[in-house]
């Protein structure tokens, strides 16, 4: 789960990280109000969606007076960013952050993850701050620097100033720099985590350490623990079918395409918009329906797939073990009781029950094409929507 | 011979009374396996009766702990279907309690608790194997997990895999071609896991009725890099792979906890690159798994020897 950049902030502040003095704006009138309590000589308006790359959009502005707040907040609410994570549609902003300017010194980039390849967390810092970290890391490698983290005894001190001295933290800031990295190794642990990102972590002429941004990201899997953050949680920034799905435990991700998909299993739903691609096709979405779906299941999973208007056709790809076929076909008739199916349907069915299930379909008078293989389904499909 | 498990392990369900573990509990004495007996905290000093399909009924004896489970039954292996915030300590008892192998089939276990188990784990003799996993099978003697049994076939073919349902379609392509299966392992879609594609490759190497192995991998991390490596420095038997998510857009986790593609990292295309410079042949689709590997060892002369006895 995504939280905005000011929560994030907040969040941090709570593990005593020093961030910018700054208040969130969802209108023009409350950026200018917030802006007034600050009461600081500069003065940034940084626009508010769950994606990076915000900066180089045109998304963080430097006023110098109210007046500028003011034309700045009017241009960013309602507007539609492009960053290099939104995709070519953009994301609309809604919220602004209003925050004090500060003297930055030098950007540097520190972020906690956890590491498959070890089974640990690990923690990451670069001098290369402020820009994208991903183009750091193809060509400059030796730039990022990394520790890995024992779970045992937590981030040690030695290894918080290994990191300090190797990105050059001028040497009496190391200390601030140390307690800093302290605290942020505790956030991500105590509030699971699954990315913490300083992108850029700064020191001030003042002779701060602040983090000038915050990206959080939380795994979803420990959320169950966290009520607290569940709340920090923006269903305008996700895809409203998403969310829909999701009620249902079905696990969907819309896609481009007009191919939907309804299949059991990650890995199976992953494969399957794989071969409607090699044949030609593009999939509308990835739905897992998951391994004890219902017919109840099956019936919003189509639902949703049908609620996407861009989808011509559906392919229905279901290897039953648990899951049995008989139970998916029934469900695949009650959805097409309950929602007009004006769009053709391949249907391949393999695993526990399949006679059964084929019959169902059979007798249902459903206008239904039956694939025999995983390869044929996905020509019959692409070959119906072309 | 196969791998990890055989016709003679003994097994407790941890987590026996709930819904999912007495289910699948059934569906491995109906397979054959050796259910010994469960562990339910609370439970302990009663017994359960399962039906099973035939009307014959067993009568499994349920434990408050792994450990008097183990001494009372002699069990060596476990299976884990306690809900996921109970998970891992269920997994840290299994492994306290010295079996050779633990199974964890449960989904949606936090990845920080993950990285505990495998830190508390470091130097034990414990196997662990999943979370997030279909479990393991031995055909026609042990099946072990939430896999349907009879799409598979006593053979020589390994197959390792970090997804469930994929794993299923390559055992029913293999099956319906006349390759039977040593071992299949399911060895799960999360990020931090017991046991890697490395570990079960090494065995499958071993194992002197394993004659050819499919691994199938999918985006995220580079487990699949890794493993590519390994091969070609130590495995003497062919290798087929496939990987899932050639279309999975980045930033975007496709069901399992590990799936996704972040920071440019961890690509299908990469991977699929990687394993065929290490020699590992990759099926195009998900449904050449089985023609893909028919080829190979029909190309080295060893289909014959693969084909179901």
């Amino acid at each position: 789960m995504n939280i905005h950049e000011y929560q994030g902030k907040q969040v941090l502040k709570q593990y005593g990280l020093a961030v910018p003095e700054g208040r969130v704006a969802f209108t023009v009138d409350e950026a200018v109000k917030a802006a007034e309590e600050l009461d600081s000589p500069v003065v940034v308006v940084k626009a508010q969606i769950h994606a990076g790359g915000r900066g180089k959009a045109g998304g963080v502005k430097v006023a110098k007076h109210l007046d500028e707040v003011r034309v700045y907040a009017q241009e960013l609410l309602g507007k539609v960013l492009v960053t290099h994570q939104t995709g070519p549609e953009g994301k609309e902003v809604k919220r602004l952050l209003i925050e004090t300017g500060c003297d930055i010194k030098k950007e540097y980039y520190i972020g906690v993850v956890v590491d498959r390849s070890t089974g640990r967390v690990v923690m990451m810092a670069s001098e290369e701050g402020g820009t994208e970290i991903e183009e750091v890391a193809a060509k400059t490698p030796e730039k990022i620097f990394k520790e890995v983290i024992d779970p045992a005894v937590g981030l040690q001190n030695y290894q918080a100033r290994r990191l300090a001295y190797a990105i050059n933290i001028p040497n009496e800031l190391v200390g601030k720099a140390v307690k800093f990295m302290a605290a942020l190794y505790k956030a991500f642990v105590d509030m699971d985590c699954s990315i913490a990102e300083i992108n850029p972590l700064v020191v001030t002429g003042e002779g701060e350490v602040l983090a000038l941004d915050a990206k959080l990201n939380f795994d979803s899997n420990a959320l169950f623990r966290h009520k607290d953050i569940l709340g920090l949680r923006d269903l305008e920034e996700e895809d409203a079918k998403e969310i829909e799905a999701s009620k249902y435990d079905l696990s969907y991700i819309a896609l481009e395409g007009n191919i939907g998909c309804m299949v059991n299993g990650a890995g199976l739903a992953m494969a399957t918009m794989d071969i409607i691609k090699y044949y030609g096709g593009e999939p509308a979405n990835f739905l897992d329906v998951g391994g004890g779906a219902t017919a109840e299941k099956v019936t919003e999973a189509f639902k949703i797939i049908l609620s996407d208007q861009k989808v011509n056709g559906i392919f229905v790809n279901i290897f039953g073990g648990i899951m049995r076929c008989d139970v998916i076909a029934s469900g695949i008739v009650e959805a097409a009781k309950q929602v007009e199916l004006n769009r053709p349907l391949v249907v391949r069915l393999e695993g526990t029950n399949v006679g059964l299930g084929k019959n169902i379909l059979a007798d249902s008078g459903l206008d239904i094409v039956s694939a025999d293989s995983m390869a044929d389904g996905a020509r019959k499909i692409v070959e119906l929507v072309s | 011979m196969s791998i990890l498990i055989n016709k003679y392990t003994k097994v407790i369900t941890q987590g026996i009374t709930g819904a999912t573990g007495l289910f699948h509990t059934r569906g491995a004495l109906e397979y054959g396996t050796q259910m010994v007996g469960g562990v339910t905290p609370g439970k302990g000093g009663t017994t359960i009766d399962i039906e099973l399909e035939g009307g014959q009924t067993v009568t499994l004896p349920i434990f408050n702990s792994v450990m008097e489970a183990k001494e009372s039954t002699g069990a060596t292996a476990s299976v884990i279907y306690v809900p996921p915030a109970f998970a891992a300590d269920s997994i840290i008892e299994a492994v306290e309690a010295g079996l050779d192998l633990v199974i964890c089939i449960t989904e949606g276990i936090p990845v920080l608790d993950m990285v505990k188990v495998k830190r508390f784990m470091e130097g034990k003799r414990t196997v662990l194997i999943g979370p997030n996993c279909p479990g393991v099978i031995t055909p026609g003697e042990c099946k072990i997990g939430i896999m349907p049994g009879y799409i598979h076939k006593p053979g020589h073919v390994g197959v390792v895999s970090r997804s469930g349902t994929l794993t299923y379609e390559a055992v029913h392509q293999l099956s319906t071609r006349g390759l039977g299966q040593s071992t299949a392992v399911g060895i799960g879609g999360d990020p931090v896991k017991g046991s890697e594609f490395i570990d079960i490759l090494s065995r499958f190497n071993e194992d002197p009725d394993t004659h050819a192995v499919i691994m199938i991998g999918e985006i995220g991390g580079t487990a699949e890099e890794e493993a590519a490596e390994w091969v070609r420095d130590n495995m003497t038997k062919p290798v087929v792979g496939f990987i899932g998510g050639v279309t999975a857009p980045p930033g975007k986790r496709m069901g399992h906890a590990g799936a996704i593609i972040s920071g440019g990292k961890g690509t299908a295309k990469e991977k699929i690159e990687k394993l065929e410079t290490c020699g590992i042949k990759v099926a195009p689709t998900p449904a050449e798994m089985g023609s893909t590997l028919i080829e190979v060892l029909e190309s080295r002369g060893l289909l014959q020897g693969c084909q179901v006895h």
